[in-house]
């Protein structure tokens, strides 16, 4: 079985989609002649040709309102926004258009369409190629969002995402996009949405994490174990709709909750998800939750390791939440 | 200034003239049975306008976004479309959706938003959708439309197929970055669209010169390489010609047309605007004695394809169908409460199937049974 990193896997779960279904075509900005400015497309104009593969203009409201347009035609398209940091303006098509376009229509139309962005930063990127946006989008109706750590689930995640009946938002964590590697099958598979991975089994904490975080929350749990603390770390993999099952399975096992986001704090998605947590196992909570995240900043540059929520923030969280 | 065909005044594209005579060069040529059927689906548009804001007025509908002065450029573009073809509206294109075949049982269902109505309920009236007539779903956010109407077209191309999309809009949309999104990727892609202003003067109170310092709007095509043309929006005779022409171009691999169609909105925005805040009638009469659709009229009357009679029996059957309409629609009741928390997704999350639960049993709004 081939070992990929995540660009491979997402770059592979295209081409597959495209050779199973001809409704499936790619568009964005770089992604064709030169295969996207991280490669993530490499290869797929050479294999399908300038009608699937398409070079946009630079206007990610156009990129997105068009795509609509094709998916109300009966399309697949796989929208790509450049980087997460520059979806906003196709934010008013997302949310006004995209995501409502079922529910106005009285269920007579779907708008089924994917739009993918590299998101997160530890790359050096500043405030302007590091953003992690997923809370402005999981807060709307009718979108589901995505949010992969391992090549292998991003590929299966991908692949599915692709059939959804509805819309579907995708970030990939860049930071992780070649470090991160692993066995990821040839072919086509899914994996399914709406659920969570368990990536390490523990009894004392429950770390929820998604993204490139989630080496970072094992790396703490490795750590946290060597002073007699097991971690439950849960990818939560879909960000939404949310495998609550999961989630709080781990809690009524552990007790005590660490949230771990790239995103600023206030009204991230650790809010909800402590709030879900607090409202459905409130007496299974032996401490206050706690959530380990960026700080209410635009990104910074020369401090951004000081900013990520990394291993040497995650491990005291751990700590304190064990042995509050 | 220039347009792509220049002729007629200033450019503009005219075939039926004020004083009845016909520009051969732009006449698309209807039969006799064509315009009688054109000039019912005018005047429909109009007789349902005046009774739709009636009814808003009596509180009986919460609100109506009228086209009056605006008909001969909705029937006339629809008209010229084939069935294939898909319709991407603003909000003020009733009578296209009308036109094309959607039930007109609906349509009143949708003013009503009662439990009949297709899109249940959900949105504001004339919120409507019309897929069975290619009829996109509407939405308030102006211009947003433009792009999806691209994609059609664009989707329709990469796939061979013979259908082209056309997308109202009106003078203020062509501020908006949706505006200029789709003109640029029309233009590069080539794209079998056609982009049909309404300049119709008015963007609510905001005038033509506070919206662009171009004399016209068809000449925003030429920073995007995408050919436009004016015609008189009061004529549906050029305006048929005019989409024709564009639906010709975008069929023969030509790509995108601008259409700048010149009318006047002789209403107010929507029931709730008051037009005297901004305008005066001095400014507004003038184009009374442009009505498009008496235009028509007085074609059909010359040839004896029409007279005072026929008129009479035309708007007694309209206003009993619309009546027999209301009466229903009104009978009807409100949309089921279940049907708030569906379609949301194709199949509802946990998340929305414990919040229909929770609407359920909870307790109910005062005054709502």
């Amino acid at each position: 079985m081939p070992q990929w990193n995540m660009v491979q896997a997402i770059n592979d779960a295209l081409r597959v989609a495209m050779q199973r279904d001809d409704d499936v075509i790619v568009l964005g900005e770089d992604v064709g002649k030169v295969g996207g400015v991280f490669r993530v497309t490499a290869g797929l104009m050479d294999e399908f040709g300038d009608g699937r593969v398409i070079d946009t203009p630079l206007n990610e409201g156009g990129i997105v309102g068009t795509a609509i347009g094709m998916a109300l035609y009966g399309m697949r398209p796989v929208a790509e926004i450049q980087f997460g940091d520059f979806i906003w303006p196709a934010y008013d098509q997302i949310v006004n258009e995209l995501a409502k376009y079922r529910y106005r229509s009285g269920g007579e139309y779907s708008a089924s369409m994917v739009i993918r962005a590299p998101v997160g930063g530890g790359i050096r990127g500043g405030h302007y190629h590091s953003q992690h946006p997923e809370a402005p989008f999981i807060h709307v109706a009718g979108l589901k969002v995505i949010c992969p750590s391992t090549p292998y689930d991003a590929k299966g995640l991908l692949l599915n995402a692709v059939r959804d009946p509805d819309p579907v938002i995708f970030f990939e964590p860049k930071r992780v996009y070649r470090a991160a590697k692993g066995d990821v099958p040839e072919g086509y598979y899914t994996v399914p949405l709406e659920l969570a991975k368990v990536a390490r089994e523990g009894d004392d904490v429950t770390v929820l994490v998604y993204g490139a975080m989630l080496y970072e929350a094992l790396d703490a749990a490795e750590k946290a174990a060597e002073h007699g603390v097991e971690c439950e770390v849960v990818d939560l993999r879909t960000l939404w709709p949310v495998d609550i099952e999961t989630i709080l399975e781990s809690v009524q096992k552990t007790g005590r909750l660490v949230v771990v986001h790239e995103a600023p704090r206030t009204c991230g998605f650790g809010a909800e998800l402590i709030s879900l947590v607090v409202e459905r196992a409130f007496f299974h909570l032996e401490a206050p939750p706690v959530r380990v995240t960026g700080f209410d900043t635009p990104f910074p540059y020369s401090l951004e390791m000081e900013y990520l929520p990394l291993s040497h923030r995650i491990l005291p969280a751990v700590m304190a939440a064990a042995e509050a | 200034m220039a347009t792509s065909d220049g002729a007629g005044r200033d450019g503009v594209i005219c075939a039926l003239n004020e004083d009845g005579s016909l520009v051969p060069e732009y006449d698309p040529r209807l039969s006799e049975q064509q315009v009688v059927e054109l000039y019912r689906h005018l005047s429909r548009t109009r007789i349902l306008d005046e009774r739709l804001l009636t009814l808003q007025r009596q509180g009986r509908i919460g609100f109506h976004v009228g086209s009056l002065g605006e008909e001969a450029t909705i029937i006339g573009a629809a008209f010229a479309l084939r069935p294939q073809d898909w319709i991407f509206p603003c909000y003020r294109e009733v009578g296209a959706a009308l036109m094309r075949g959607l039930s007109f049982q609906r349509f009143v269902d949708n003013v009503f938003g009662n439990a009949n109505d297709v899109v249940k309920g959900r949105q504001m009236p004339d919120h409507y959708t019309g897929r069975s007539v290619r009829y996109a779903s509407t939405s308030s956010p102006v211009g947003t439309q433009i792009p999806h109407a691209v994609g059609v077209g664009w989707a329709a191309k990469l796939r061979g197929d013979d259908v082209v999309a056309l997308a109202f809009f009106g003078d203020g949309a062509t501020s908006t970055n949706d505006f200029h999104a789709s003109m640029n990727i029309a233009g590069v892609f080539k794209i079998p669209v056609v982009l049909l202003c309404r300049n119709n003067g008015w963007a609510i109170s905001t005038p033509l010169e506070k919206q662009t310092r171009t004399e016209t709007f068809a000449e925003k095509g030429i920073a995007y390489g995408v050919p436009g043309m004016r015609v008189d929006g009061n004529d549906a005779f050029a305006v048929i010609w005019a989409v024709q022409h564009a639906v010709r171009r975008a069929t023969a691999g030509e790509g995108a047309t601008l259409i700048e169609a010149l009318t006047y909105r002789m209403g107010a925005h929507t029931s709730s605007d008051d037009p005297n805040r901004y305008r005066t009638d001095d400014e507004v009469r003038p184009w009374a004695q442009r009505d498009p659709i008496e235009r028509v009229r007085r074609y059909l009357v010359d040839r004896e394809l029409w007279d005072d009679s026929r008129e009479a029996e035309h708007r007694t059957q309209v206003e009993r169908l619309f009546k027999e309409a209301v009466d229903a629609a009104e009978r009807s009741p409100a949309p089921g409460l279940d049907t708030l928390l569906d379609d949301v997704y194709e199949r509802p999350t946990w998340v929305l199937l414990e919040q229909r639960a929770e609407l359920l049993s909870g307790p109910r709004a005062p005054g709502h049974g």
